[in-house]
């Protein structure tokens, strides 16, 4: 990436999510009051339109992750394409109709970016987590936030997946990524878990405006947290049940460096395990309630640093990308 | 000084799972399922999975609170009894107190077990706390015991001032019986430092009852408890009933100290602080996940001295 300014098309519309899971309430009571200050559902200036939804309002009426699948797992677009059956499950139906209003995935016609609201029991402070390293509008906005919150840690964290397989709400935007913010029990909302989101989404929402009225943001690095892969905890072989508990040297240390022969689990009968990988990786999700039943007692991910271009907006420039999207569609 | 003496502890029975998702109890149950543990010295244990069905869920509940189920009343309603046709209407709980008096009871009979130990865990940040009810101070001599022997964590204790009739949780099946509660531990997770504390507890419990039936006199004297003076629910909408307010951040994570009036206790999600009004009483079980539900914020709290007297076994 050498000099010059990169030029993208403006973020006409955005939409902020949050109830994807029922029970991580900072999103879920974000997004209600959001609803009852603004009045309607889409907001519009000159400068952008805000959509804001709740997008599985069943699991947050019984203040559940889900009702019968995850909804945040049904975006692929193998799933999106799924014929609706008698037995479908909720949460696909629930995907598919998202899809319409914010989407379609993958099509000119899907909103600019979706930002998605989401807790975590684990102790990540505030992290964006998108499937690009190198989506600039999403790397500035985190840059942004970085630097209008700084009593917070605020990282990045990048899943390596294409679009296709991407099977997250946030990628049914043109950009978009999700705001985990923890540690927060679920079925629990924190006053300051939910004035970070607060100011989160506002400080966001304030880059799009800037970024919309032709703001230039200068380039520069950043760090980010590329997944690697994910642990499980120790099972019993017979009952699947876990034998041991994060460590307490670990438990709450996400993004702490984790070394070869670190603690990494304690037994129920109070035996210590450790890490037996070779290579020093950073630790996060550390004690996801959600995960236990997916196999996950913590996720490892590299440190790496990305150079991204100075950006700015430039008009007359969508119906390029969508162009290129499209024809991208077609050759496959 | 007056001193009461009492029979040998001859049965004991620790119950994790009551909720299904307070886990440090569901492990360390299924940890001493695991090894067998059914004697300790001169008694036995039984470590039993009170709500297995919530437990495998992972939820507070199927169909009610089974920690609400064990009132007399509840516990001989011939709906549910054995002789009376069980329908898809009666609620699980319902049924499961009642095998759980059976296993563990009956409720105030003498074959009741001596003591029932229960554990549980929640949101709130209560650190290490002892409930139970004010006829029985079995469990105001467990906490003086604990109180010297645990110092990893703040321990307090909290009474249930009710009569033997409304008692309507697990502990009152047996001849004694004490609650272990420990946070905070969001539901549906298990944390090393809080079933560390939870295992010290227990492990507290049965070596008082072992050091009890091996002859000890534990002095009686003044203890310190909090009791409940009234609980305080969240601001809501009046036409939704959805909350409008969250704990305000000086109160989150302060259970036990002192709230007087003119103290922030709520922050609206618009921003707004909404302040204490009453007196000044102690805060606890704050932000408990489970009580949104009851309508419950927190509790607040009287402190008070009760005197116990000292006990020793009665030596045949």
């Amino acid at each position: 990436m050498e000099g010059g300014v990169v030029h993208l098309p403006m973020l006409s519309r955005v939409a902020v999510c949050g109830g994807t899971h029922g029970n991580e309430l900072s999103g879920v009571y974000l997004v209600r009051e959001r609803l009852k200050t603004k009045k309607m559902v889409e907001e519009e200036d000159e400068l952008v339109s805000v959509l804001t939804v709740l997008t599985n309002p069943r699991a947050v009426q019984q203040c559940r992750r889900y009702t019968e699948t995850d909804l945040n797992r049904c975006f692929t677009q193998a799933t999106l394409n799924h014929p609706i059956l008698d037995r479908t499950p909720y949460e696909i139906i629930r995907s598919q109709e998202l899809n319409l209003l914010l989407g379609p995935k993958g099509r000119p016609e899907a909103v600019d970016l979706i930002c998605d609201l989401h807790n975590t029991t684990s102790n990540m402070g505030l992290c964006l987590i998108a499937y690009s390293d190198c989506d600039w509008i999403c790397l500035h906005i985190f840059r942004y936030l970085q630097m209008q919150m700084p009593d917070i840690p605020v990282r990045y964290i990048h899943f390596d997946l294409p679009p296709k397989e991407a099977y997250s709400l946030e990628s049914v935007g043109k950009h978009g990524f999700a705001i985990e913010i923890g540690p927060q029990p679920h079925g629990v909302v924190r006053s300051n878990t939910y004035t970070t989101m607060k100011s989160g989404v506002q400080h966001m929402l304030d880059w799009v405006r800037l970024f919309n009225s032709g703001t230039t943001f200068d380039g520069g690095s950043v760090e980010v947290y590329s997944m690697v892969k994910n642990v499980d905890y120790p099972r019993d072989r017979e009952t699947h049940s876990i034998t041991a508990a994060i460590h307490p040297q670990l438990q709450d240390h996400d993004f702490c460096l984790l070394r070869p022969n670190d603690p990494l689990f304690q037994t129920f009968s109070g035996d210590t395990l450790r890490y037996q990988g070779k290579e020093p990786l950073y630790p996060f999700f550390i004690n996801e309630c959600a995960y236990y039943e997916k196999g996950i007692a913590l996720s490892l991910a590299r440190r790496r640093c990305v150079m991204i271009p100075t950006i700015q907006m430039q008009r007359g420039l969508e119906h390029q990308e969508d162009e290129k999207e499209f024809m991208s569609e077609e050759e496959e | 000084m007056e001193c009461v003496s009492l029979p040998p502890f001859s049965r004991v029975a620790i119950c994790g799972g009551t909720h299904g998702n307070e886990m440090s109890g569901v492990y360390m149950v299924r940890e001493m399922q695991k090894q067998k543990v059914d004697k300790f010295g001169s008694f036995s244990i039984t470590a039993v999975i009170s709500n297995p069905r919530a437990v495998e869920a992972c939820k507070r509940y199927i169909d009610t609170d089974l920690n609400r189920c064990f009132t007399r009343a509840l516990l001989s309603s011939y709906l549910v009894s054995s002789s009376a046709p069980i329908t898809d209407g009666t609620p699980y709980e319902l049924r499961r107190a009642q095998e759980l008096n059976a296993q563990l009871g009956p409720k105030g009979s003498h074959e009741a077990m001596d003591l029932v130990c229960d554990l549980h865990n929640t949101t709130a940040n209560t650190g290490l706390c002892l409930i139970s009810y004010s006829f029985d101070w079995i469990g105001l001599h467990l906490y003086k015991y604990m109180q010297k022997k645990i110092t990893s964590a703040p321990i307090r204790f909290f009474l249930l001032d009710m009569p033997f009739s409304e008692a309507y949780s697990q502990e009152s099946l047996g001849k004694h019986g004490v609650s272990i509660e420990v946070g905070p531990q969001p539901h549906g997770v298990v944390r090393a430092d809080i079933f560390n504390l939870m295992k010290e507890a227990v492990d507290q419990t049965l070596e008082w009852v072992q050091s009890f039936n091996s002859g000890t006199t534990f002095e009686g004297g003044d203890v310190e408890v909090y009791t409940l003076e009234k609980s305080i629910d969240y601001p809501r909408n009046p036409e939704t009933h959805e909350i409008t307010a969250a704990i305000h951040p000086q109160l989150q994570d302060n259970d036990f100290s002192l709230l007087r009036p003119g103290d922030p206790i709520f922050m609206s999600f618009a921003g707004e602080t909404i302040n204490y009004e009453g007196k000044e009483l102690h805060p606890f079980f704050v932000n408990e996940c489970a009580y949104y539900e009851k309508k419950i914020a927190f509790h607040l709290a009287r402190k008070i001295t009760v005197n116990i007297p000292s006990l020793s076994v009665k030596m045949d």
